[in-house]
């Protein structure tokens, strides 16, 4: 029952970042494939009815640790404290750039409102890649299981660690880059005309980069936590999360070269999930790695609830899992084909 | 200063408070939106999807300061209250995740239709998204009522080793009693915020000659739902919930009422105030027997006062939950007078040509945010010094790692962002109030159509 939950949540925040990494990366994208007003209105008639919806995941993500495994939840938020509001204001900033940037047909509002909108959607895919970074480094916890970090120190991945370091920021600028090529399949897939050419153009350049860091981040990865890749043996779920992870990067290189973007998106998709995976795969069941001793960490089995309380939970996330599955079809079914910016007055 | 517990309450109270200024009036609206879209589908009559229109342009603003505002509360349980999310998380956890699962994904997924897509769903299609909205925002609630339902009324968890709760019986925790009735006192309050927020625009157009027949429109609509959900707020809501404080919470009913000492024929204090030094209620009207029998339907019966019990279990601040308390049932009783007053004038046609009325409805959509703040504080000021009633205290559930000036710096933060959006947000309220409702443009209409069906499929 642990197992499953463990993996519930892992393929909760696999489905998140999928999803949301989507709009991030259109976001962050959007300063540079879209320039005019009617450009920047296609970008986000693009993003505009699905970006709500996958932030839900976010939430619902961290309502389902919250059930299953709290202690892990409290000690996590409690111990990246400033991070987490740095997290939570930009998605704030981000959401009502959205929404109020429709309202005012005002080339300084809406110049404004860009901005925003770009540089939130940039800077939150570091600090996720930052958090996964902390999380594969460890943290000092102590004797209770709670930790507390500055937002840096030295910069060094070891002895007094801050959130961000030299391997933590590695692993952000690795997630920027991997999201904002995300969000340009993306973007290739749903416009047309000149920010489809541009989207394509970038994407082509954020996965080359990618390509080059992966290998690096891997190393640096095996370099701050030496006991991750002793599992791989072990986990034949790890070697096929890798292998989707690698087709993936195949198949956004063959749908970007080839002009079928929905397949580069598709693979950029399974890039991400993974990746994601094969981190869920190898880590398991440690969930708050302990720097300060292995003893210390939280583990899916020393954080979950008692198996009476994981039943219930299960319970209704049988129900609302596949229903949230039926909304997002519907969706995607409903705004299919190209992304049109509505006429003046309607909307984005 | 140095004790982080006040800033993380400050924090607390003070982002929750904001955040659910958009919730009470979306939730209203919603269900608002929902009889004007079944009118106008029944009636066929433009004029209804013209005001639904209207009224979905607010709700969307409200909906997404809703949004953007709601996201830091259930991340503040982790990182403010971190002690209290481990041991209360296997409970509370399940209903914060069930707001997320079943109604966020709803919401979410039918926002974006209501607001735009009007032209490409058609009437029918339009109202199946205004109700799926409405569901979804009506079953938050319930989701956010019960996990509170649960602090103030523990029911169907068991206390496991290291003191942490786990949930054995599911329906008893999501069909608590506490929880049935403050949902209900809850929802038709945000309805009266709503039905108030209606009747000032209609007020405010007809007192400008402007929109006459929207504005007469909103106005009755205002004031129909007004008047009905003040009563249902007050009765049997409120009185219901005001049985189960008496019945489980006595000191806190002690406390609302500032009566320190126990005895029968228990008054209401209309006006008073609290003494806690002297332990007395300074200048009070009263009303002899009204709280016996609000608390258990008998003018003689015994109620307690805060003597009787030990000063360690008194709610941590008496006089503004006695003041929040006070002022959320004052203004209630007031809605119902106003309502009731402008209804009658409404039923002989007088209501659009009483300009003093129009006034006084105009000026009163404040006062539903004030009574339902208020109703809030009286909730939780009310459960302290508890998180969980009778298990878990306020001072034992902060985060163990976050210092006074940490969590000071981010409520600093909070208010400066909060500060800019709002006025930001009345900018925008104000434009969309100042443009008024509009009707559909036919050929538009046909041109949009005719331009989605080019649409290129992928």
């Amino acid at each position: 029952m642990i197992e499953l939950w463990f993996a519930i949540a892992a393929l909760m925040l696999a489905t998140y970042v999928v999803l949301d990494g989507f709009d991030f990366g259109a976001g962050a994208l959007h300063l540079f494939v879209a320039k005019s007003d009617q450009e920047r209105r296609q970008v986000l008639a693009a993003i505009g009815p699905f970006w709500d919806g996958n932030e839900v995941w976010l939430l619902a993500t961290g309502g389902v640790l919250f059930v299953a495994f709290p202690k892990v939840l409290a000690a996590g938020l409690s111990g990246f404290y400033f991070a987490i509001f740095l997290v939570l204001w930009t998605l704030i900033l981000r959401g009502i750039a959205i929404e109020f940037r429709s309202h005012i047909e005002q080339p300084l509002w809406r110049a404004a409102w860009d901005v925003v909108f770009g540089v939130a959607s940039a800077l939150l895919p570091v600090l996720f890649g930052a958090a996964l970074g902390n999380l594969l480094r460890g943290l000092p916890m102590n004797q209770e299981g709670w930790f507390s970090l500055p937002l840096f120190t030295d910069f060094t991945a070891s002895g007094e660690v801050g959130i961000l370091d030299w391997y933590t920021v590695l692993v952000g600028v690795f997630a920027l880059l991997a999201i904002v090529g995300h969000g340009g399949t993306y973007l290739a897939w749903k416009t047309d005309g000149t920010v489809h050419a541009r989207s394509r153009t970038a994407a082509t350049w954020c996965y080359a980069t990618v390509a080059v860091l992966w290998p690096i981040v891997t190393a640096a990865t095996a370099a701050v936590n030496a006991t991750l890749y002793e599992a791989l043996s072990s986990r034949p779920l790890a070697w096929l999360a890798l292998a989707a992870a690698l087709g993936g990067i195949v198949s956004v290189v063959l749908g970007l070269r080839g002009h079928r973007p929905l397949q580069a998106f598709l693979g950029s998709s399974a890039f991400l999930g993974g990746l994601l995976g094969a981190t869920a795969a190898l880590v398991f069941p440690v969930m708050l790695r302990a720097t300060s001793g292995d003893d210390l960490s939280l583990t899916a089995y020393n954080s979950a609830v008692p198996p009476a309380s994981l039943r219930i939970a299960l319970g209704w996330w049988v129900i609302a899992a596949p229903l949230a599955v039926v909304y997002f079809v519907v969706l995607f079914r409903i705004h299919r084909g190209k992304a049109i910016a509505p006429r003046q007055g309607e909307g984005y | 200063m140095s004790d982080p517990l006040l800033w993380h309450r400050l924090q607390f109270a003070f982002t929750i408070i904001y955040h659910y200024l958009f919730p009470q009036l979306t939730m209203g609206l919603a269900l608002l939106i929902v009889v004007l879209k079944i009118v106008g589908l029944r009636t066929g009559r433009a004029k209804w999807d013209d005001a639904a229109r209207f009224w979905i342009r607010i709700f969307g603003i409200n909906f997404a300061m809703g949004v953007v505002t709601g996201i830091p509360m259930e991340f503040q349980f982790g990182t403010n209250w971190a002690r209290f999310s481990e041991i209360a998380g296997g409970v509370i956890g399940q209903t914060l995740a069930m707001e997320g699962m079943f109604a966020f994904f709803l919401e979410s997924a039918f926002l974006g239709l209501l607001v735009f897509g009007e032209r490409r769903l058609g009437r029918r299609g339009h109202f199946l998204a205004a109700a799926a909205l409405f569901l979804g925002s009506w079953l938050s609630g319930y989701f956010i009522v019960t996990t509170n339902a649960f602090m103030q009324y523990p029911v169907g968890h068991e206390v496991g080793p290291g003191g942490h709760l786990h949930l054995v019986d599911f329906w008893a925790f999501v069909l608590s009693p506490w929880a049935l009735a403050q949902y209900a006192h809850t929802m038709m309050a945000s309805v009266v915020t709503a039905s108030f927020v209606m009747a000032a625009v209609g007020a405010y157009y007809a007192l400008q000659g402007l929109h006459g027949g929207q504005a007469r429109l909103f106005l009755r609509i205002g004031v129909a739902a007004g008047l009905l959900s003040s009563v249902l707020v007050a009765f049997p809501t409120g009185d219901l919930q005001a049985k189960l404080v008496a019945e489980h919470q006595p000191v806190t009913l002690a406390a609302m009422e500032g009566r320190f000492e126990s005895g029968g024929m228990a008054e209401i204090n209309v006006i008073g105030q609290p003494n806690v030094r002297e332990r007395r209620l300074d200048n009070p009207i009263r009303i002899p027997g009204m709280l016996s029998w609000l608390a258990y339907g008998q003018f003689h019966r015994n109620v307690r006062g805060l003597n009787e019990f030990p000063e360690d279990v008194w709610p941590d601040n008496i006089e503004l939950l006695y003041y929040a308390f006070h002022v959320m049932a004052g203004l209630g009783t007031l809605f119902i007078l106003l309502m009731a007053t402008a209804a009658v004038f409404d039923w002989r046609g007088r209501l659009g040509r009483s300009r003093l009325l129009l006034w006084i409805l105009m000026l009163a959509f404040p006062f539903p945010y004030i009574a339902n703040t208020a109703g809030w504080m009286t909730t939780e000021l009310g459960r302290q010094p508890w998180l969980v009633y009778g298990i878990l205290r306020t001072a034992d559930g902060a985060s163990p790692t976050v210092h006074a000036g940490t969590a000071l710096f981010t409520l600093i933060g909070f208010s400066g962002l909060y500060f800019v959006l709002g006025l930001l947000f009345l900018h925008l309220i104000g434009r969309e109030i100042a443009h008024g409702p509009t009707a559909l443009n036919p050929n538009e209409g046909t041109a949009a159509l005719a331009h989605g069906a080019e649409v290129p499929r992928d």
